[in-house]
This record gives C-alpha cells, structure tokens and sequence, in this order.
C-alpha cells in the first residue's frame, strides 16, 4: 500500500478562486469535507444583499445525488413521505425522510431534472440508507456532490441579473420549478428555489465552468447590487423565512442516541409533507399511529417582545398563575428587515397552538453581568418574511 | 373473489404443521400451503434410490419439545430411542458415550465428563424455558407481561446460585473449544463434544457462543437421540394428521408466489399457478428472508426493517450425504450389535476446526467432520431385505463455495466424504449402490430454505432470543400487521422441535384476544 500525501484537507469549491479574490476576512469553516465562508465582507451588508439586492451563495458542498432507473419513482415514493407522483418533470419538491419509527432522518429538496431522473440534495450523506430503501429495486444513486457545482442567487434584483445573462423564458419559471438553458456549450439548469425565503434562484452547472459563470453574473449584476456571501448572512436569511435546520432545530434520526431526541414531521410542523394516501413509504406505520395518537412536541415559530435575542432559552406556559417549562428555543435572531424578535423552538403538546401566549427566559450579558428577563412570546403561524415577490410570476424588474 | 380463511400458512414445514394445528384447535379455519408434494418441509422421509427411503435432511430426533408432543396429543413410534454415540478412532480404540455414561477415556475423564454433563443439562434446562416462550419485547413498547417474562429470566438466572449463574454467563458467549480444552485430555471426547457444537452451523468449535449452540441441542432432551419408525417423515405425518384432526386444510403441490398487501397489512397469498385465497392472517413458515423479500417484497415494509432482513446470516455449511448399501460396512472395532448407534468422525477438536477453515474462504473441507447413522439397522421398512441405507451428515460445505455449486464439486465432495468414511469402514466403497449428496444448495432448492441453512439463519447471540430472526420482529409478527413468522428463522431457532410454530401459534392467540 502506498500512502498518498495529501496536499489539502479540505476540498475546495470550484467557485473559490473567485471568492478568495473578494475575501476580506478570512473566516472560512468546514462544510461536508469543503472551506466554506461565515462571510466575505461584512455579515450585515450581506444579509441585506439579500433583502435588498442580490447574494450569491456558493452551495457546490451541498450533497446531491443523482437518482435514475426505471424505479427511481418507486424507490423515491417509498423513501420520502410526501407523494413524489405529483412532482412532475420540471418541478422541484422538499421532502423529509423517515426511520422505520416515523422519525425524520433529513430534509432535502429532489428536482424531477427530467421524466424518472432525479437530484436530490441534503444536508446530510445518506448512501447507506438510500441504499438499503433501494433493496430490491432497479435504481442507481450516485453521489455527484463533486461533478456539480452550485450558487444559490438570492434576493429582489436576481432575476433582473439573469435575465442579463439572456436566460429566455426565465420570466415564466414559477416558484418550485426548474428549467434548463445552455452555457457556453455546457448545460445550466436554474431552479427557482432557495433558503432564504425571498425572491432567487439556484443555478447547477458543470465545475469547469464555474468560474466562467461566476464571472458573467457578476458582470450582469454589477449595476444590481450584486454580492458575494456566506453562511451567517444566509443563515440569518433562513430564520426570517422560517425553515428548519438539522442539527439546529431537529436531530438526524439516525444520530440520537436517547430515546425521544428525535422528530417526526407532525413534530417538526410538516403535516402538509405526510401523504397517507400513496403506496407504502417508509415510517408510515408509524406516522399513522402518531396520527391516531397525538404527537409530544410542537415546533413553534414565535414573535418574542423585545429585541434580546432568545438564545437557547426555556419556554415557559403560564397556568394558574404559575409557570411551567413546556420547551425551548433552537433559534433565535432579532430580524432587521421584519423589526421583530423571532425564534424557532419546540414545546411538548398540547402547548404552542396558534396565537398562544407563552413566555420566554432570556437571558442577557451586560458588560459581563449576566441580566434575566422574562418576555411574552406569541405562537405564530407564517414566516416571518414572506414578500409577494418571493412568488410573483414573471418576477418584477427591481 | 377468492376463498377466505381465518389463517393461512405458507409452508407446512414441521413448525408450520404445529403451528397450524395449534390454529386450528383454537377454532380457526386454516389453510396450509405446501410447495413440495409432500408435506414436513425438511423433516420428510424420502425414497432415494430404487427401495431405499431415507430421512432427506435431520436423521436423529433430539429436540421436539415435550410441550409440543403434549399440546398436540402426538403419538408415533420409534424405531430406536437412547441411541448411543461412538467417537471414531482409525485404531479401533473408539469412546462411547451415552448420556451422562462414558466408556474409553481416563477416570478424570470420565469424572470431569459427569460434572461437565451436570452443568451442561442444567444450563439447557434453563434455556429450554426460554425456547417454549415468545422473548419478551423490550424497550418503550414492553408489556406487563413481558416484564413479567423478563424478571423471570432473571429470577431463573439468579436461582442457579451465585457460582452457577457466574458460570452461565461467563459460557453463554464463549466458544466450546476453550472450554473442552480446560476440562478433558480425550482427543475424541474433545472432537465429538465439538461437533455436536457446531453441526448445522457456520461455526468452529473456537468461533465465540459454540457453547450456546451446544446448549440449544441439549435443550429438548438432554441430547438423548431417537428415531421415529419411518423416519423423519413420521413426525411431519403426525403433525399433519393432528392439523387436519383439528379441522385445517393442506394443499401441497401449490407454490405462495406472493403474500398479498393490502392498504399496509397483509390479506392474503397467490400461487404460482394464479390461484389466490384470502385472510387477514397470514402465517409464514418460509424463512425470514424469502418470506421479507420474495413473498412480500422489500417495499412493503421499513427501510431499515428490510435492511436488517437482508444482512440476517443463514448461510448453510452441511451437507447431506446418503448411501444404499448391499450390507453393513466394517467399521474397525464396531460390533455388528452397535449399528444402531450414531458414529462421529472428528477425531480431535482441532480437526474440527481445521475443517471449519476451509469454509471460511468457501472452500469444501479436505478431511470433513461427519454424523453418520444406519437408520436401516433399526428400521427395516427403509430399505430392502439384508441391505442397508447409511445416512450422514457431511461439514463443512458452505452454501456460497467459491466455485460454485454443479454436479463436479458435489461429486468431488462426495468422494471426499467417501473417502473419509473408507478410513473407519475400509470396504465401504465395494457397498455403495447408489449414493446422494444434498449440498446446502440442492437443500435450498428443494426444500425453499434460503442459505440450505438448518435454522434459517445463524444460531448466534446476534441473531437470537430478542434478536431472532431481527430486532423488532422477535416475537413473530412481523412489522406489518397480519404477518407472522412461525418457522426456525424464529425464535428460537431450527431443529425438528415444534417451539417455533407453538411460540407462534400462541402468541398470535394472544393478541388476537388482547385486540
């Protein structure tokens, strides 16, 4: 056996040339084997980028699979727990995937590329469970997170910044859909999907012409605000619109060691994602218990008095003029553009219905004194931001 | 609209036809699916040569439970009962062993023999209580009662005293070579004891928990060897007369091509010649893997249910060898009245080992362990008069041999085994009139095993009591409502012993009562 020297332990995305020349602040963590940026410039001016212009995300380290065969319909219908029959060609689903005890192992988002081929993209690797959900059907998976190379292009001016780049047809492309275009010879697919719950797409392209696309859209959106961002800027976008993390708001199945750390979809308030009418998907048995049954937690999205963000706080329900713990906080931010201090927690039923009422601990540090209050919280049920131009189809020229 | 039924069996192995019968007693209209023409699965006599009939796959009777017996009212005769085993020595200076008696070893031998014995039955007894039980669920969704079974577990450990109990958990796990190596200086005593160990498995005497499996052939009947009149075939008849006393049918000769899901639980079978019939029990005595991925399919039930299933161990590794023979063989030192004893080749635990080595890297034994009877001697109805059919099991022969099962490597196989048996009974070749080999792939074949394995799947710790045939499905429904398993991939394992199909006929009256 030889041993192989290896130069770099991290990979590095084939859009990071590009990044490195606008790198500011050198802080880059680790993502799924990739250097990944908290930021490039400034973490605010980015986030507003979002909101306000444009950002670009590089999402290549995102897993992503590639999922064909005569049964890759089959074989996704039994895995994910919403019907994948309705996601017709052109259109994109997220979807969570179960455990045999109807616990959530991940969520992810699979794109219908064309009729019975398949991406599918997660946060987490998941080979040996696609694997074994595959037993006994004709369906290839392959883990193509290398050979694509992805940017998420978010905000209010995205579109105005494609359309530049001549994407004919663009206009048409609604929320949850995707569509093909031709890139100096390579195939580009945009999606119009994304995390950060405003107006933007997601574009998908072979790594040899990363750069080169990565260098036409900022041509097109120099005059659009376009700007380079990273993780804290998107993450900050992700709580606004309200979407749950792993390892943040719910535990992969597959990791919790105690019984009860983990989630159902019912647990993590995706009913709408549990179709009991399809043919048999995994957890079912289960889900349809719990159903029967009532589940024990809640994920509740919560508007909280004041502006101290509630970091890790306990949730309290007020009962007879008492108080009692009923959960906690997973994340918390104050949102600049809703002017709101939001949250996303878990509480045990039959807590955290709709317009209840409950209470937060917060506590806050002082010039290194550590202070406790006690706010209001309000259950609620919509993202916190939501714009219509997020799904104004054709998107407005901002 | 296909006929409906309260119960439907697929298989009517033996534990099938309890199980079955059991149902039936219970007032339930039953239906038993065979595929093969005759009934009794594995434990079926069958002709193999023009007047010869011989017990195709378990030759000794040593396991069925006296619950079974009892509950089913069965009665059958035998042809021969506390048979004696002979470890075969080439010189002639043999050691003979029956029960707790022990003839041609050292008086240390002999004495260590007894304590070993005594140890031995009494761990057996307590396993045995086990093995007439559904094992307990564990976890969030345990019972009363199965706490109850559980604390009783305990309590039976805990009364064997605070030495014993140490012992048996200290043994449980390990392997029988160690322990042979401890205690006895007879190279015979060591290998017979090893293969006793380790026959019908896909273990050496120095693999871990070959103690266990030791313990699972002495929980019946301490060991003591017997054989039905008729044989094997016998027990199956019984069982099937006891079901069709009780009321329920059996079909043989029909093929389950395909246990019907409906709506998330099952309904009912097809066969392969398209007939189908209804019943929201549905009984498997298939193994647990045909019955998951053929039967049902793979996508009806959980990812890591179906996982689980399809990483179960039940790889087979013996062999069957038969012989029609013109006349007794002379075996060296063997009296003309001992024929009716059984005679095992495995000279030294280390032989047995070696042989075992082979099959690690799917390859046949060059110098195999044998289990070798003369059903004929006792039961002259299997074979014509003056002549003689030997009946031996052959290890190892694993079911995934390197080259793959034909006709060539069987043959060659068959001189080998051949060739061993000349080394005790040199004029056994100048006897052979014709000859079988079943090789884990033949039995796959024509007995619907997956693997050719004895007891549908590994007798290991992993893959035993709470964990038998997989977690989350040992206490024989499957995870899908109406499904159940009632065959040796059940606990508590293989063997012609009945506690499967009864275990399982029990707990689904149970829970049919509790619902």
């Amino acid at each position: 056996m030889t041993i192989q020297e290896v130069e770099q332990a991290r990979f590095k995305s084939p859009f990071y040339p590009r990044q490195a020349e606008l790198d500011r602040l050198n802080r880059w963590h680790e993502w799924k084997g990739y250097s990944s940026a908290d930021g490039f410039f400034d973490t605010t001016l980015e986030y507003f980028a979002i909101r306000n212009s444009t950002g670009v995300f590089d999402l290549t380290p995102m897993t992503k699979y590639r999922i064909t065969g005569p049964d890759s319909l089959e074989f996704l219908n039994r895995l994910v727990t919403r019907d994948m029959r309705k996601i017709k060609p052109g259109r994109v689903a997220y979807a969570v995937w179960c455990d045999d005890e109807g616990q959530v192992i991940d969520d992810g988002t699979i794109f219908h590329l064309r009729e019975g081929e398949y991406r599918l993209c997660s946060q987490e690797r998941h080979m040996a469970w696609f694997q074994a959900a595959a037993i006994g059907m004709d369906v290839s998976i392959v883990d193509e997170t290398h050979d694509i190379a992805a940017l998420a292009i978010q905000g209010p001016t995205s579109f105005s910044i494609l359309q530049k780049m001549n994407l004919d047809g663009l206009e048409n492309l609604k929320m949850f859909g995707l569509t093909h275009f031709d890139f100096e010879g390579t195939e580009l697919m945009v999606s119009r999907t994304g995390f950060t719950g405003d107006l933007g797409y997601e574009v998908w392209l072979s790594p040899d012409k990363a750069e080169a696309f990565w260098d036409a859209l900022f041509a097109a959106g120099k005059f659009h605000g376009i700007r380079a961002m990273g993780t804290d800027a998107l993450e900050q976008s992700r709580i606004e619109a309200g979407y749950i993390a792993a390892y943040i708001d719910f535990l992969p199945a597959n990791v919790t060691v105690r019984s009860g750390r983990s989630r159902s979809p019912f647990e993590l308030g995706l009913d709408w994602l549990v179709d009991f009418k399809k043919p048999n998907f995994n957890g079912r048995r289960a889900l349809a218990k719990e159903k029967r049954e009532g589940s024990t937690w809640r994920l509740v999205k919560l508007d909280i008095e004041g502006n101290k963000p509630a970091h890790h706080s306990y949730i309290y329900a007020k009962s007879g003029g008492r108080k009692k713990e009923v959960g906690f906080i997973t994340t918390a931010a104050w949102s600049p553009v809703c002017k709101q201090n939001i949250a996303i927690g878990t509480v045990r039923t039959p807590h955290g219905k709709v317009g209840d009422k409950l209470l937060v601990e917060v506590f806050y540090q002082r010039e290194m004194h550590w202070s406790r209050l006690m706010a209001e919280a309000t259950v609620v049920d919509k993202p916190f931001w939501d714009p219509p131009r997020r799904r104004a189809t054709p998107p407005g020229p901002y | 609209m296909s006929e409906r039924y309260d119960a439907i069996v697929v298989g009517a192995g033996h534990n099938g036809l309890v199980c079955a019968s059991l149902l039936a007693r219970a007032g339930k209209k039953v239906l038993v699916l065979e595929a093969n023409e005759q009934v009794g699965g594995a434990a079926v006599t069958r002709p193999f040569a023009e007047g010869y009939s011989v017990s195709a796959c378990a030759h000794l009777l040593y396991q069925l439970q006296p619950q079974v017996k009892k509950d089913l009212g069965l009665k059958f005769d035998l042809a021969a009962d506390r048979i004696g085993t002979v470890a075969l020595a080439t010189d002639g200076n043999h050691v003979r062993l029956n029960g707790d008696e022990i003839f041609g070893v050292s008086d240390e031998d002999a004495a260590s023999y007894k304590d070993f014995r005594r140890r031995m039955t009494r761990f057996a007894d307590l396993l045995k209580k086990f093995l007439n039980k559904s094992p307990p669920r564990l976890g969030k969704d345990a019972s009363k009662a199965d706490l109850f079974t559980l604390a009783q577990l305990g309590f039976d450990l805990r009364r064997l005293g605070k030495t014993e109990m140490r012992q048996f958990l200290r043994l449980i796990g390990i392997n029988i070579f160690d322990e042979l190596e401890e205690r006895f200086e007879s190279p015979l005593l060591k290998g017979a004891l090893s293969l006793d160990a380790v026959l019908g498995t896909h273990l050496g005497p120095r693999s871990p928990n070959t103690i266990l499996t030791y313990l699972y052939r002495l929980a019946g009947s301490h060991g003591t060897l017997s054989m039905p009149a008729g044989g094997m075939g016998t027990v199956s008849n019984a069982l099937a007369q006891s079901a069709r006393d009780n009321g329920a049918t059996i079909r043989t000769g029909m093929r389950v091509k395909k246990i019907v899901i409906e709506n998330g639980r099952a309904a009912g079978v097809e066969t392969e010649d398209g007939e189908s019939f209804s019943s929201w029990l549905v009984v498997s005595n298939a193994d647990p893997k045909s019955t998951i991925m053929d039967l049902v399919s793979a996508r009806n039930v959980e990812t890591g249910f179906t996982h689980r299933v399809h990483h179960m161990r039940c790889k087979g590794n013996a062999a069957k060898l038969h012989l029609a023979l013109d006349g007794l063989p002379d075996i060296n030192g063997i009296d003309k009245r001992e024929y009716g004893d059984r005679f095992l080749i495995a000279p030294d635990h280390k032989y047995v080992e070696r042989a075992f080595n082979h099959a690690k890297y799917g390859e046949t034994s060059s110098n195999p362990i044998l289990e070798i009877t003369f059903p004929s001697f006792r039961d002259t109805t299997l074979a014509p008069t003056g002549k003689h059919v030997m009946s031996a099991i052959v290890q190892y022969a694993p079911y995934d041999l390197k080259e793959g099962w034909s006709d060539k490597t069987r043959d060659a196989f068959t001189e080998v085994a051949i060739d061993k048996l000349a080394e005790y009974a040199p004029d056994i070749r100048s006897r052979i009139t014709a000859t079988e080999m079943l090789t884990p792939a033949d039995i796959e074949q024509q007995f619907n095993i997956t693997g050719g394995h004895w007891h549908h799947g590994e007798l290991t710790l992993d893959q035993f009591l709470f964990t038998r045939p997989v977690g989350g499905a040992a206490q024989y429904a499957m995870p899908l409502d109406g499904l159940y398993l009632c065959g040796a991939g059940a606990h508590p394992g293989g063997g012609v012993s009945g506690a499967a199909g009864r275990n399982a006929a029990r707990s689904i009256l149970k829970r049919e009562k509790s619902a």
